[in-house]
């Protein structure tokens, strides 16, 4: 498989979502009623995803639904899906029965923050990455032949098998007063997960700009840099701002997941184990941490949203010839 | 239009120190990827254009007219022969901005205004900001976009923004204007407003110009000398001289001229010749 073959599996696969997303960022930005409408959209979403947990709670079997032996939709007792209503009044009473726990809400804030700040971490790291390698493999034929089969590649280990060996890597880590802390491992998987859709969205934003572009550029007798200044940067955002989107998606994924692997302490990923476990007797606690990893990544998302509005003059349409 | 019998060597370059692009004896191969199939674009092309000079390419596609210019541009180099612009190597031409190039699509940057994107070749080669202004308002007025320089390039008409790839291309003040159909993509009405603009802004500018096209009565109209090419391998089939009048002489009522009409003619004639004897060539390979 060339090269540019695999350019496009992976634009089908994995980041196929890129073109679409580029139609829809070169939007031009909401005003006044046209963002009333799509935040209350937003909201009716969540609202009706409410409507049909509480519908199918009252009106399924007790049992669930079973199928040969298969259960294809889940019992609708108490315990399998408490009500809407429990889950958002579990984040108003304290975490445990401990004399000073902390309310719920507070505690899941707490650990969605220290989650959002390793994830961030691994997602600065994972931008520096992905633009290196986008930027290398943009200069370099050579680079991009070497190094686009082992990036894809790279995506395909299982996060579960590199958590402990970057753990226990990590641990023996130690320059000067400089030492490696657990945290760092997780952010690091993070940033694993995220240089890929930033690399691969970077170098074709970079190669995006036309023939035309280019020769023109090379008329007035410019070198690489300036090219890449002028043109294939600015070129090259409507690609990246997916891409970073995506990368921030993927660094909170993967904080979340390494910090179970990792066993780090402090996240919403512990939090989800911890409270789990608690589930047969509070089977409304378990939903707390995920209310909250749904707002780390509506938090990331929000941020890439916002680079995106600085950006705004690069994004406007390609010129009708 | 010089004469070239001067002696090979020192003498071509010296001979060419006063013509604006002197091309003797260029061919253009391209190989295919595994170098089994070659097509001959350009063979044994010679030509000399004067500063000043408006002079046409004209002929049926994959004659080799955009592959002419794109040499004489430096963005590809020939098979043999030698290429001079005002004495120079085409690279040496193309890095000390010899030339100014316009593309049949406009290719500004969406990203820039109007005027940032007159001002790109001028920012590039480290103009200092006051100068670039004066000269974007003095090239805006030039193309006839005073009010526009704050726009974008999407809130513009296809004439405009052609206008504005025109103003771009004249930013530097080059003594040679490069222009590979720019006017291809328009509509037959903007398309000769703009053959009457760009006949007035050579008139100010002085600049010689090479002009690629497919349309006779756009040659006809705008050149000194219309260059006729026949297809495969691209060859000069003919030259000639459109004795029109000086750029200011050249206006709207020349389209009915009796002249125009003759010169029409005579390169319709020049071209259809072409087709039909390679044909005929095609017949007896076989």
């Amino acid at each position: 498989m060339s090269v540019s073959e695999a350019l496009k599996a992976v634009d089908a696969g994995s980041i196929g979502t890129v073109p679409g997303i580029v139609e829809d960022s070169t939007r031009r930005p909401l005003r006044g009623a046209a963002f009333l409408r799509r935040f209350g959209l937003g909201a009716l979403g969540v609202l009706l995803l409410a409507v049909v947990w509480e519908l199918y709670k009252a009106l399924g079997p007790a049992e669930g639904v079973i199928v040969g032996g298969v259960t294809v939709l889940p019992r609708t007792t108490d315990l399998a899906m408490p009500h809407v209503v429990d889950m958002v009044g579990r984040l108003f009473e304290p975490v445990s029965s401990a004399a000073n726990a902390l309310p719920m809400w507070m505690a899941v804030l707490q650990a969605s923050a220290f989650s959002l700040g390793v994830a961030s971490v691994g997602w600065i790291a994972g931008v520096i990455v992905g633009l290196f390698l986008a930027l290398l493999m943009q200069r370099f034929l050579t680079a991009e032949a070497a190094l686009f089969p082992w990036i894809v590649l790279s995506q395909t280990v299982p996060l579960i098998a590199i958590a402990p060996l970057v753990r226990r890597w990590g641990a023996q880590i130690e320059i000067g007063s400089f030492e490696w802390e657990p945290w760092m491992s997780v952010a690091l998987i993070a940033s694993y997960l995220a240089f890929f859709p930033i690399s691969i969205g970077a170098l074709r934003g970079l190669n995006s700009p036309d023939t035309n572009h280019i020769e023109l550029m090379r008329s007035y007798g410019v070198g690489w840099w300036t090219t890449l200044f002028r043109l294939r940067l600015p070129a090259s955002v409507p690609y990246l701002l997916p891409a970073l989107r995506l990368g921030a998606a993927s660094a909170v994924i993967g904080t979340i997941v390494a910090e179970v692997s990792i066993g780090l302490r402090g996240g919403i990923g512990r939090m989800v184990v911890e409270f789990a476990a608690a589930a047969g007797g509070d089977p409304a606690k378990p939903y707390a941490p995920i209310f909250g990893a749904v707002l780390v990544g509506l938090v990331a998302a929000g941020f890439v949203s916002l680079i995106g509005v600085f950006l705004r003059r690069y994004r406007r349409g390609e010129v009708p010839a | 239009m010089t004469d070239q019998t001067t002696t090979p060597g020192a003498g071509a370059a010296s001979g060419a120190a006063s013509d604006a692009v002197s091309i003797t004896g260029v061919s253009r191969v391209f190989t295919g990827r595994r170098g089994e199939s070659t097509v001959t674009a350009l063979d044994g092309i010679d030509l000399t254009v004067s500063p000043g000079e408006f002079v046409s390419l004209i002929g049926p596609s994959g004659c080799g007219k955009s592959t002419l210019l794109r040499l004489i541009a430096d963005l590809d180099q020939p098979t043999a022969g030698e290429i001079r612009i005002f004495g120079k190597t085409a690279k040496k031409a193309r890095l000390d901005q010899e030339y100014g190039i316009a593309f049949q699509q406009a290719g500004l940057l969406p990203w820039r205004s109007v005027a940032a994107n007159i001002e790109l070749p001028l920012q590039l080669h480290g103009m200092a900001a006051a100068g670039r202004k004066a000269r974007t308002a003095e090239l805006l007025e030039l193309v006839g976009l005073g009010d526009f320089g704050s726009k974008y390039p999407d809130q513009l008409s296809g004439g405009m923004q052609q206008r504005v790839a025109i103003a771009r291309a004249l930013a530097e003040s080059p003594n040679l204007l490069l222009m590979d159909e720019p006017f291809g993509a328009l509509d037959e009405m903007t398309r000769e407003r703009m053959q009457n603009e760009l006949v007035r802004i050579c008139g100010e500018t002085q600049a010689a110009v090479v002009f690629v096209t497919h349309s006779i009565p756009e040659a006809v109209f705008l050149s000194n000398r219309v260059v006729v090419m026949s297809p495969r391998p691209g060859r000069i089939q003919g030259i000639l001289p459109v004795a029109l009048g000086s750029s200011g002489q050249r206006g709207e009522g020349l389209r009915e001229a009796d002249g125009f009409f003759d010169a029409v003619s005579e390169v319709r004639e020049l071209l259809h010749g072409a087709p039909a004897e390679a044909g005929a060539r095609g017949v007896e390979n076989r």
